[in-house]
C-alpha cells in the first residue's frame, strides 16, 4: 500500500494517508467540508449527514467514508449546497432554536452552518415540540429544546470520559438524549470538566454561570464563517 | 413619478426592529427622498390609504388582530418582508408554544407568584383581540417574499434590503449581516 493517497475534491487535487476518511484528508489539505455531528477529537458517527459529498457520483458521509486513491469528490457545488441547506433548515424547525436569547449564540455550530450556507429563514413549518430542561446538576444544564441529536456527548462521555453519562433513547421523532440516572443529570457522574460537557455543538449541554461572557462581535462566528480556520 | 410607498407594522414584537429601522441614522433623510411611508407607527397612519410597494412586518401572530393586520398587509403590499426573528419563527413570544393557553393565562392572572388580582378575573372583554393557541411565524399565515433575520436585524441589513428592492437589484447580504441574534 502506498504511503500517500491522491484524489480530487471539486477538481482540486488533495492528498491523504491510508486509513484517513475523506473528511480528515480534506481537513489536512485545507478543504472545508461542512459537518455537524463529527466533533473535534471524537469518533465519527455519520448520523447528521451534513458532511455528505458525492463520491464518484454517489452520496457518502465524508466523516466515515475512507479516502481512496483516484476518487472524484463533489463537495462545494450548488446541488450539495442545496442539500445541506435543506438538512440544516430541517434541524432548525425540528427543535426550539431561539437564537436571540440562547447562551450559545455566536459560538453555535448549527447557527454558524446556517450563516455559512446563507440561510435567511427555514422553508419548512416550525414544529414547536415540547421538550424538557434538566437543570438538576450544579455545574451543567441540559436543554433538550436545542438538541440536534448529533450524539457528540454520547461519544465523548463513553470514549473520552469513560462514563457513559449520555445515551439516546426512543425512536424516530421521539428520539432524545437521556442520562444514566432516573433523577436527572445531577445524580450522574457528570462533571463540568468532562469532554461531554464541552462537546455539544449547540446550546443543549451548557456549563452554568459562564453564559454571555463574550460580547457580541467577538464571538467565534461573528466575523469569520465556520470552516475558515481549515481553509487558511 | 410618485415615490414608492412603504408600510410597516409591529405584531407580536417589541418594536426593536422598528428601532433598528431608525438606526439607519442620517440615511433616513435619503430614505424619505426615496419612499413615502403609508400605514406605519413611524408616521402614525392607522389604515392603508394606498397600494404599497413594500411592507415590513415585525413580530409573529399571537392574536386575531395580528392575523387581520398581516392579511391586510399582504393585500396592500407588492412585496412583503419578514423583519426579525419573531416574525419568521415566533421569537420570544413563541416560548409559550409548549404551554397550553389556559395554563399561560392562569399563570399570568391567577397563579403567578407576583400576581395581585383580587377579582380573580382573566381579561376577556370583547374589545380585546382573542389570543391564538400558539404564536405563529408570519409565513405560516400569508406568503412572505423576503426574510431579514436578526434580533433585531442590523440597520445596515434593512437599509441594504430596501435599497436593493427599490432599485430592482437582487439582495446579496454579506456574511456579517446574516445574524440570528
Amino acid at each position: 500500500m502506498s504511503e500517500k493517497i491522491t484524489f480530487t475534491i471539486d477538481g482540486k487535487t488533495v492528498h491523504g494517508k491510508p486509513g484517513m476518511t475523506i473528511l480528515e484528508a480534506a481537513d489536512s489539505s485545507g478543504v472545508y467540508i461542512p459537518r455537524l455531528c463529527k466533533g473535534p477529537g471524537l469518533k465519527p458517527r455519520g448520523s447528521c449527514r451534513v458532511c455528505t459529498v458525492m463520491v464518484n457520483g454517489r452520496p457518502q458521509a465524508a466523516c466515515t467514508q475512507p479516502a481512496v486513491e483516484g476518487m472524484v469528490v463533489e463537495n462545494d457545488s450548488p446541488a450539495m449546497l442545496e442539500f445541506r441547506r435543506n438538512l440544516v433548515e430541517m434541524l432548525f424547525v425540528e427543535g426550539n432554536h431561539f437564537c436571540p436569547f440562547c447562551e450559545k449564540s455566536g459560538n453555535c455550530e448549527l447557527q454558524a452552518l446556517a450563516y455559512r450556507l446563507g440561510i435567511l429563514s427555514p422553508r419548512y413549518p416550525y414544529m414547536f415540540p415540547k421538550r424538557d430542561v434538566d437543570a438538576s446538576h450544579p455545574e451543567i444544564l441540559v436543554d433538550r429544546n436545542r438538541c440536534v441529536l448529533c450524539g457528540r456527548c454520547v461519544n465523548a462521555s463513553r470514549d473520552v470520559d469513560g462514563k457513559t453519562v449520555f445515551e439516546f433513547v426512543g425512536r424516530g421523532g421521539h428520539k432524545r438524549i437521556a442520562v444514566d440516572a432516573e433523577a436527572g443529570l445531577g445524580a450522574t457522574a457528570a462533571a463540568a470538566g468532562d469532554k461531554a460537557a464541552e462537546s455539544c455543538p449547540v446550546g443543549c449541554i451548557l456549563k452554568k454561570r459562564v453564559g454571555y461572557a463574550v460580547p457580541i462581535g467577538q464571538r467565534k462566528y461573528d466575523k469569520a464563517p465556520i470552516g475558515s480556520e481549515i481553509e487558511k | 413619478m410618485a415615490k414608492p410607498k412603504v408600510a410597516t407594522a409591529s405584531l407580536a414584537g417589541c418594536f426593536g426592529c422598528h428601532m433598528s429601522i431608525l438606526d439607519i441614522d442620517e440615511r433616513i433623510l435619503q430614505l424619505i427622498d426615496l419612499v413615502d411611508f403609508n400605514k406605519s407607527p413611524i408616521d402614525d397612519i392607522k389604515e392603508f390609504t394606498d397600494r404599497c410597494a413594500v411592507g415590513l412586518i415585525e413580530g409573529g401572530c399571537c392574536n386575531e388582530e395580528n392575523v387581520r393586520v398581516l392579511r391586510d398587509f399582504r393585500k396592500h403590499c407588492d412585496v412583503l418582508i419578514a423583519v426579525g426573528e419573531c416574525s419568521m419563527m415566533g421569537g420570544l413570544p413563541a416560548m409559550r408554544n409548549a404551554v397550553p393557553l389556559k395554563e399561560c393565562l392562569h399563570e399570568a392572572y391567577l397563579g403567578g407568584p407576583t400576581v395581585y388580582n383580587p377579582t380573580k378575573i382573566i381579561p376577556g372583554d370583547k374589545e380585546l383581540p382573542l389570543l391564538l393557541d400558539k404564536v405563529y411565524p408570519i409565513q405560516s399565515v400569508v406568503k412572505v417574499d423576503y426574510f431579514l433575520p436578526g434580533c433585531p436585524p442590523p440597520a445596515d441589513t434593512i437599509w441594504q434590503a430596501l435599497v436593493a428592492l427599490l432599485n430592482n437589484k437582487p439582495l446579496e447580504l454579506p456574511y456579517e449581516l446574516i445574524k440570528y441574534d
